[in-house]
């Protein structure tokens, strides 16, 4: 079994972060897995893509992912841009408050989930910016069925010590609950 | 021991943390920083109880860490690409004094034109300055590597400092799950370091690396040479122990896969073996007998654990992610030089490929199979060619 997936967002919305802890949930249940950003000019508000494997073994590839099984977009503006489009058949989650425009052509499954409420809710803004990552991950474990939320938010609480930890928990949590088909 | 989420560069900190170095000298430089600021952290807090010289470049960096191990103490440092070059004159000073340093080499292109992405001409560049050079394949591996390093460098038999090679980004900035081993163990490992017998003692006053005439200096040549080649074994027995300590062992000086009754065998250095793994087990599915060998290290050079591991194969693809001008490929020219008094010489064909980060996937290593089977049988010298090149070898880039 190998599963790949993209995050999509800007440069501060978490999803370097967010495809470490995917990794890490995966590994509490006897997973293995890789998690790497696109390594280039990253910086705040650039278009950043992060990528994570999922394996039943050992992940011996090093290479970049084409086409991955699940994208995911922290910001729907960045939908158009895309470039790593996903799987044919796969899934598509996008960070939005209704039906996101450009979807129509997309060959998947598209689901989406207000994960910027979520974070403002939940105060979890950094420097103006809604920390988006963590809801993100906890709708992608319900549509995705990949791993479980107490995986996740397990290793949300391993990456994010004490109070932090727990807010995150609770954003993966209402995550998970509030994400629909779109 | 538990099995955390870590990147290469991660691996690297807390292998030298855990191998309790004792100074650390380093200058940051993409996209190795991110190993020295893990290693400052853990000194600021406490956790590994080292001098962190700051210093203003890298040659001052590996100055520092020579006048380090020269005192007795346990050196580290880290770097990639310009940096090495810039520290170069003291690499190859560290090597002729015969200081057991280790140092993170954090692969990079060179410039011009500029690059922070991963290519090994950094690394092999200083392949002459008398370093071990290990050449790691995981994040998991460049943790155990980096311990390993310290045995390796240190053994009274070889004394020589070791360079840990991993791929910038492709390996540096991956996060794969990782075991860590505890402390005791490491420590049963690696014991408290004892100076090498030529240190500098302050009560027993000596100088070391004057002047030496013609009638002596081709002698301590002669006894780097000799200290290299017990690099051979120790590198193999280091693996073996690490093995018994933790249920790991990467092969010694090379990592064949599915190499046993393999006709055809693709031989690289670095991660991107994961993904000459991958394509091999699509090619066996398909009837190709082919394996990958992976060198762990290209100095000492494994001449003979080579010879025996190609030994009945056909052909060989040999996969440089380095030029060199003119040549135009290194590991594929020793491995040539290597196999040349093989009683059946092995075809051996080059491929430049991955040159500045260049991605290169398991299809690109199917298609350097069956380039590589198709030159054999048609019985074409086994010539360079290049992988992925925009617009072809002929066409205008």
């Amino acid at each position: 079994m190998l599963y790949e997936v993209c995050l999509q967002g800007r440069g501060g919305q978490g999803a370097a972060m967010a495809a470490r802890v995917l990794v890490q949930a995966a590994c509490l249940e006897g997973l293995w897995g890789q998690a790497f950003p696109l390594f280039g000019g990253e910086r705040r508000g650039a278009p950043v893509y992060a990528f994570a494997r999922i394996s039943d073994r050992p992940v011996r590839l090093h290479s970049q992912v084409y086409r991955p099984d699940a994208v995911i977009i922290l910001d729907r503006a960045l939908i158009r841009a895309m470039r790593v489009r996903v799987k044919e058949g796969g899934l598509l989650l996008v960070n939005s408050p209704a039906r996101p425009d450009g979807v129509d052509a997309v060959e998947a499954r598209v689901f989406r989930v207000d994960a910027t409420s979520i974070a403002v809710r939940l105060g979890l803004v950094i420097a103006g910016w809604p920390v988006v990552n963590t809801a993100m991950l906890g709708a992608f474990t319900r549509v995705s069925g990949l791993v479980k939320l107490s995986s996740l938010k397990e290793a949300i609480r391993m990456t994010w010590r004490g109070e932090l930890g727990e807010v995150n928990a609770r954003a993966a949590e209402d995550g998970y609950r509030e994400v629909v088909e779109a | 021991m538990s099995r955390l989420v870590i990147s290469g560069n991660e691996a690297v900190a807390l292998g030298v943390k855990l191998s309790r170095v004792q100074v650390v000298a380093a200058y940051p430089i993409t996209p190795q920083t991110a190993i020295v600021e893990k290693i400052a952290e853990y000194v600021e807090k406490g956790e590994l109880r080292a001098e962190f010289i700051r210093v203003e470049s890298e040659h001052s960096a590996m100055a520092a860490c020579i006048g380090a191990a020269a005192g007795g103490a346990r050196a580290f440092t880290a770097t990639s690409s310009q940096g090495l070059l810039y520290m170069s004159e003291m690499v190859f000073w560290a090597g002729g004094a015969r200081l057991p340093i280790v140092m993170a080499v954090v692969t990079r292109a060179l410039a011009p034109p500029w690059s922070i992405w991963c290519d090994h001409n950094d690394a092999l560049s200083q392949r002459d300055s008398g370093w071990v050079q290990l050449w790691a394949e995981s994040v998991q591996e460049v943790l155990d590597m980096t311990i390993q390093a310290f045995r390796v460098a240190e053994d009274e038999e070889v004394l020589l400092p070791v360079m840990v090679c991993l791929d910038g980004f492709i390996l540096s900035h991956a996060y794969e799950p990782a075991d860590i081993p505890e402390q005791s163990a490491v420590d049963s490992f690696l014991p408290e370091k004892k100076p090498a017998p030529y240190w500098l003692d302050p009560s027993k006053p000596a100088a070391y690396c004057t002047i030496a005439a013609p009638d002596t200096y081709m002698e301590f040549r002669y006894e780097m040479y000799r200290a290299m080649k017990n690099a051979e074994r120790v590198i193999k027995e280091v693996d073996e122990e690490w093995c018994r300590l933790t249920g790991r062992s990467y092969g010694g000086l090379v990592d064949c896969y599915r190499c046993d009754d393999a006709e055809v065998a693709i031989l690289l250095c670095g991660a991107w073996a994961g993904d000459a793994k991958e394509a091999v087990d699509i090619l066996r599915r398909k009837g190709v007998k082919a394996g990958v060998v992976r060198l762990r290290a290209t100095r000492p050079f494994p001449t003979e654990d080579l010879r025996a591991v190609v030994e009945g194969m056909d052909a060989l693809a040999v996969v440089d992610r380095s030029l060199s001008p003119g040549l135009p490929s290194i590991l594929w020219s020793e491995v040539r030089a290597a196999l040349y008094d093989s009683v059946k010489r092995v075809y051996v064909k080059g491929f430049i490929a991955g040159l500045g980060g260049r991605d290169v996937t398991p299809g690109d290593f199917i298609r350097i199979v069956h380039s590589t089977l198709e030159g054999f049988r048609r019985g074409e010298p086994g010539e360079v060619e290049w992988i992925g090149l925009r617009g072809g070898e002929s066409g205008h880039h």
